[in-house]
Parts: C-alpha cells; structure tokens; sequence
C-alpha cells in the first residue's frame, strides 16, 4: 500500500481535529449547561470518520446515524449551520426541526442522519441505486456501529446491495458497545466484516486507530464501490470512549477496557505521524487554533440565533403545507 | 373509448409516467419479466420496455425495498415499490413512519421523499388472516403520508399519475377483487388529484363515505333502497388521507345524516375519525348520530362462510341506513 500523501494526511489530521474539538466543546457547553439536548459523544472514533470522508469526493452521499457528528463536520456541514440545529435555532441545517439525531444537508452529502439503529443501512443502497440508475458516479457511503449489525435491515441490505452491485460502502465503526451492551454480550462471531463473504461481498477490517491503516482501507473501498465492482463492507477497529450519550453512566465499562481504549486513543498517535512526516508541532497546533476560532464564532452564532417560528410546527409536513 | 381493467389502468399509468419521466423506476418482488410481471400482472411488460434497472425484481426484503425507495427519492428520482400484500408492510414500518413520512419535515423542507407504495389486499379471497387485512388506519395516524385506493378501473390510472407526480409518499392500496373491474379508458395523461373525493351517487336523506372495493356495496345497497324512496349519497373518498373534508361535510349538511363504511375492522378505524369531524362541524345540520360499519374486529378467517360473515354485510348497511332515516 502506498504512503498517504502529506496533502491527504494533513486533510485527514484537519477533519479529525475538527471532529475532535466540536465534539470537546460539545461537552463542555453541556457540562457548563448552556445547552441541554441529546448529544452522542464521538471521542475515540474522530479518526474513522475523519478518514472515511476523506476518502469521499465532495458531492459523494452519506448516512449516518445520531453518532454522526463525525461524518457531519467531517464532510464539511458549515459550522453555523451545524451548531444552529443542534441548539434548535431557525439557522440550523433544518430550521430547528431535525435536532441532533436528524441533521440533514444535501449541500455537502449529508442525505440522512437516521436516530433508529441501523435504519440507513437499507436508505444508503436507494442513494446507491439512484446513482447506478443515472450514472452520476457517485459513492454513497453509510456508516454504523456493531449493534446495528443485528438489525434485520442491515441483512437485507447487504444482500440486496451485493445483488445489484450498488456502488455502497458500508462503514462499521466497531466501537466495542451497542448502547450499553458489549460487543462479545450481543454478538457471538468475532467481527463484523466477515459476514461479508456469506453475500459474496468484499470485505475489510481495519485498524481505525492507524491512520496509516484506516485511510488507504477507506480509499480502497471507496474506489472498489465507485468502479462498479460493487459494495464493501468495511469494519474499522476503534473504541467509543464514552457513555452511550453524553451525561449517561458507564461505570459498566471494565477497567482494563478503560486502559486497553487510553492506549489505543487515535489523537496521540495521529499526532506522532504527523511528526514524522515533518510536519511541525506549531504547524499542528496554528491549525486546531483557527478550528477553535472557527467553532467558538459558530457556537456564539448559534446561542444568538432566533428560535423557529411556532407556526413551523404546521409546515413541510407534507408538499401543500411547505 | 375502449374498456380498461384496473389491472390495465394501473399498467397502462405507471407504463406511461416511465416513458415521460426516466427517473420512474419500479422495484418489488417478482417485478420483473423474469418472475412473470408481478403476482397480479401490474407490471407485466414493462421490464421488457424499459430493462431490469427500471424494474427490479428484489429479494424477499421489504425493510430493504422500500428503504431503497426512501433513498432513491433523496437522490431525485421517483420509485414506485410494490409491497406484494398489504400485511407485509409490518415488515418495513420503520422505513415508512420513521424515514419516509418525516425525512420532509425534520430536514426543515430539504428532502422530501416522493415515493409510490403499491400494496395489494383484499377480504373474500380465501386468503386468511395474514395476507387480507386493509390497514389504512395504521398510515392515516401518521403525519406525512397520503394514502389513497380506487375503487373503479379509471380512478386507478388517474390516481396512479397524481400518486407519482406527487412530491411524498403514497400508500397507494389495490383491492385484488377490484383488479377485474373495467371502466371507460380515461385516456393517457388522465390524473384524478389526490385528495378529491368523487360523489359516487348523489342523494338527499344520508351521506354513505365509503372507499374502495366497498364503494361497489354502498352503490348497489343505495340503488336497492332508492326503490323504496330513501335517497343515498354515495361518496367514494379516493384519497382517505388527507381526506377531502370540504365534500364529506357539504354532504352531510346537505342530508344530515352519516354513516362511514369501511372493510377494515371498525374500532379506531378511519370511520371513527370521520365521524368525530362530522360530529364537531356538523351537530347542527345532524339528524341522527353518525354511525359506523366496518369488518369484524378479529382476525380475517379462512373458511368461505366465515370470511363472508365476517366482511361488513350488505344488510347490515341497508338496515342502518333505514334506521338513521328513521324508516326502520
């Protein structure tokens, strides 16, 4: 495999810190209790998501799911935008309607951010199907975690994608937890992407820690799925270092579990790549300073924005009350 | 003009807004030339015409098949999934309460789903209790979503057309003892829009609001009594929601009395809340309370004599019609 550019790698480093410190001061807005919404928190899996939307061409699609803030700033949502839905303001990508489980914004791919587990799973092969019909060249790719691996739909859907050759990466972020429930309490097969060859498709595991791992597997599978060669199922390895949602109890986690996620977290090791890649701790440091900027301008646009109308209430239920 | 069957009717629309439009493309099991056109035929043909990416025969998978339809409308083009028999869409409600009925709304107005449901069922066909039941209540309770069935051959091509211009998804309900009925052709291009009830027969003593294959009993009860001088009217909703309340309650006023008449079984059914609207707007034109008949509340039985007994009887609705007239 060959070696990432450093144009890519500095990419992949820029979208991490971005999904890193929206995710930071996510927490601390809630911490501090100037919001008070649902939030999943992504700490542990930046990298992943970062990866796997710099893979993608900016007018490719994406599902996610409501552990997507990774896929949604990663991709490139504007911030204003973003931070206006989550805090339920008439600025944000859906007016205030959709809310963190829900953030939509066609503009830069972001088709649907589904809040049932699983449920864009089946969503993402329509994407796929439509590309396929048009010939648009576009890749459709949906991401999800290991318990949404169990839903009905994710069978269905890989089969029915493998089936039509549907230009689809499915990207599980194993992240060792459905909900509150350990991978080895709620699956018995080792992994995820093995179940790929019981449709025919290809499939790939990958170490979602390693950047050096996750972005070559990602462009690859990104490429395959574009090539017309059909779906890939990609599992990258990572860990959600967090409760299930923001403010939730994870004492069930185990200790060594604790230890084994703190050695294995992506930033530090990101970080050392991009050292000896030279790039320059003050280089690293200039960029996640104007991300910080850049999110703080966001968040204040957001807290001073104007609620939705009441009457939204009534509009774009269906085409005649848009 | 020449005569048409509901099954032609349907063909002859979706065939139609296919040539027009290459964004139409069906999916559904046994869709295709290959599996024989469609258990019933609607698409018999059209795979042959337009390929196997315009028609595509799916695996047993109801979850994927309309999830497919949800994101082949994000993505601008316009699918008609077929739901072989209605009591399957238990297997793919969360694609359609959850993602297809409120992508529209909780994007704030981004993406609207327009998507064709075809489903088929039907009491009287010796079916049983998982392959017959209309479950159109299940859909109106949901915000969203525009459900609709015909009940003659010419209201099928033009509902089919408006269900597939339409910009959100349509539950679009086929009765299979209707497929046979023929109608006068209405022609290419003919719609019939959604949320238009037609006045199936026009009468002054009760309003009968009625939809699909029992719109067939209505009539011929309300030809039956108008030989004893009690007028009938008849109204064939077409699009059961959003109902066309402006015609429903303009008849009522006009005869001041009501009865809803549906095959699905009647508690919490779409009769009740007809009936509740009427009795808000209307109390004071009201002559008689609002009366309701739909099948039995059980499940649907497999033996002849039973599946008859159980479907709302002819009968039963001629004497509750003479009852609220007061002729009795």
């Amino acid at each position: 495999m060959a070696e990432i550019t450093r144009e890519k790698l500095l990419d992949v480093y820029t979208r991490t810190m971005k999904v890193n410190r929206t995710d930071e001061k996510f927490r601390e807005l809630l911490m501090q209790g100037k919001v008070a919404v649902m939030y999943y928190c992504v700490r542990g899996q930046e990298l992943v998501s970062a990866a796997a939307m710099a893979a993608l061409e900016d007018d490719d699609y994406v599902v996610c799911t409501y552990r997507g803030q990774g896929e949604q700033t990663a991709k490139g949502i504007p911030m204003e935008k973003w931070w206006g839905e989550c805090l339920g303001k008439a600025t944000g990508t859906c007016k205030g309607k959709g809310g963190t489980m829900h953030i939509t914004d066609p503009d830069t791919g972001i088709m649907v951010t589904t809040g049932v587990v699983g449920s864009g799973i089946p969503i993402a092969n329509g994407l796929g199907m439509a590309s396929q019909n048009n010939g648009d060249g576009r890749v459709t790719l949906v991401s999800f975690g290991d318990g949404a691996a169990n839903i009905g739909g994710f069978h269905e859907a890989m089969n029915m994608a493998q089936l039509y050759k549907l230009p689809v990466v499915f990207l599980c972020q194993n992240n060792r937890y459905g909900e509150h429930t350990a991978y080895a309490d709620h699956t018995d097969s080792v992994d995820i992407h093995s179940r790929a060859a019981g449709y025919g498709m290809k499939g790939i595991k990958v170490d979602g820690n390693d950047v050096n791992a996750v972005y070559p597997a990602m462009e690859e599978a990104v490429e395959h799925a574009r090539s017309g060669k059909g779906p890939v199922l990609v599992e990258a390895m990572c860990y959600r270092m967090m409760g299930h949602f923001f403010g939730s109890d994870f004492s069930y986690m185990p200790p060594e579990h604790l230890a084994e996620m703190a050695a294995e977290d992506p930033l530090p090791k990101l970080r050392k790549v991009m050292l000896e890649r030279q790039f320059t701790e003050s280089e690293l440091d200039a960029i996640v300073d104007g991300i910080n900027a850049e999110i703080d301008a966001a968040v204040q646009h957001a807290l001073d924005a104007p609620l939705p109308d009441t009457d939204e209430i009534y509009k774009d239920v269906l085409e005649e009350t848009a | 003009m020449a005569e048409i069957t509901m099954t032609q009717a349907l063909n002859l629309a979706i065939d139609e807004a296919m040539a027009e439009d290459d964004g139409v493309f069906c999916l559904g099991e046994d869709v295709a030339a290959k599996q024989g056109g469609g258990v019933f035929k609607i698409t018999s043909g059209l795979s042959e015409k337009y390929g196997e990416n315009r028609i595509r025969a799916t695996p047993i998978s109801e979850t994927a098949i309309i999830g497919a339809a949800i994101g082949a409308a994000l993505a601008g083009q316009r699918p008609i999934a077929e739901i072989m028999l209605m009591n399957f869409v238990g297997v793919c409600m969360d694609q359609i309460v959850n993602h297809a009925a409120k992508l529209r709304f909780m994007s704030g107005g981004q993406t609207p789903c327009p998507i064709v449901i075809r489903t088929t069922t039907g009491v009287g066909v010796g079916f049983g209790g998982q392959h017959s039941d209309m479950l159109e209540a299940w859909f109106a309770h949901v915000a969203g979503i525009h459900v609709v069935t015909p009940s003659n051959a010419a209201d099928a091509r033009g509902l089919m057309r408006s269900a597939i211009d339409a910009n959100d998804p349509v539950i679009f309900i086929e009765n299979i003892l209707c497929y046979g009925l023929t109608s006068e052709d209405p022609g290419p291009g003919y719609r019939v829009p959604l949320g238009k009830a037609a006045v199936a027969k026009e009468g002054t003593d009760i309003s009968l609001i009625t939809y699909g294959r029992t719109v067939l009993d209505a009539l011929e009860v309300a030809g039956d009594l108008e030989k004893e001088g009690i007028s009938v009217e008849v109204i064939d909703l077409r699009t059961i929601a959003p109902y066309d309340e402006e015609t429903v309650l303009a008849s009522v006023r006009k005869t001041g009395r009501a009865i809803t008449l549906h095959e699905a079984v009647r508690p919490f059914g779409t009769g009740a809340e007809i009936a509740a609207n009427i009795q808000e707007k209307c109390w004071d034109s009201l002559k008689a309370p609002v009366r309701r008949i739909g099948g039995t509340f059980s499940a649907v039985p497999f033996a002849t004599h039973l599946e008859q007994a159980w479907i709302p009887q002819k009968s039963d609705l001629a004497e509750q019609i003479k009852a609220s007239v007061g002729k009795a």
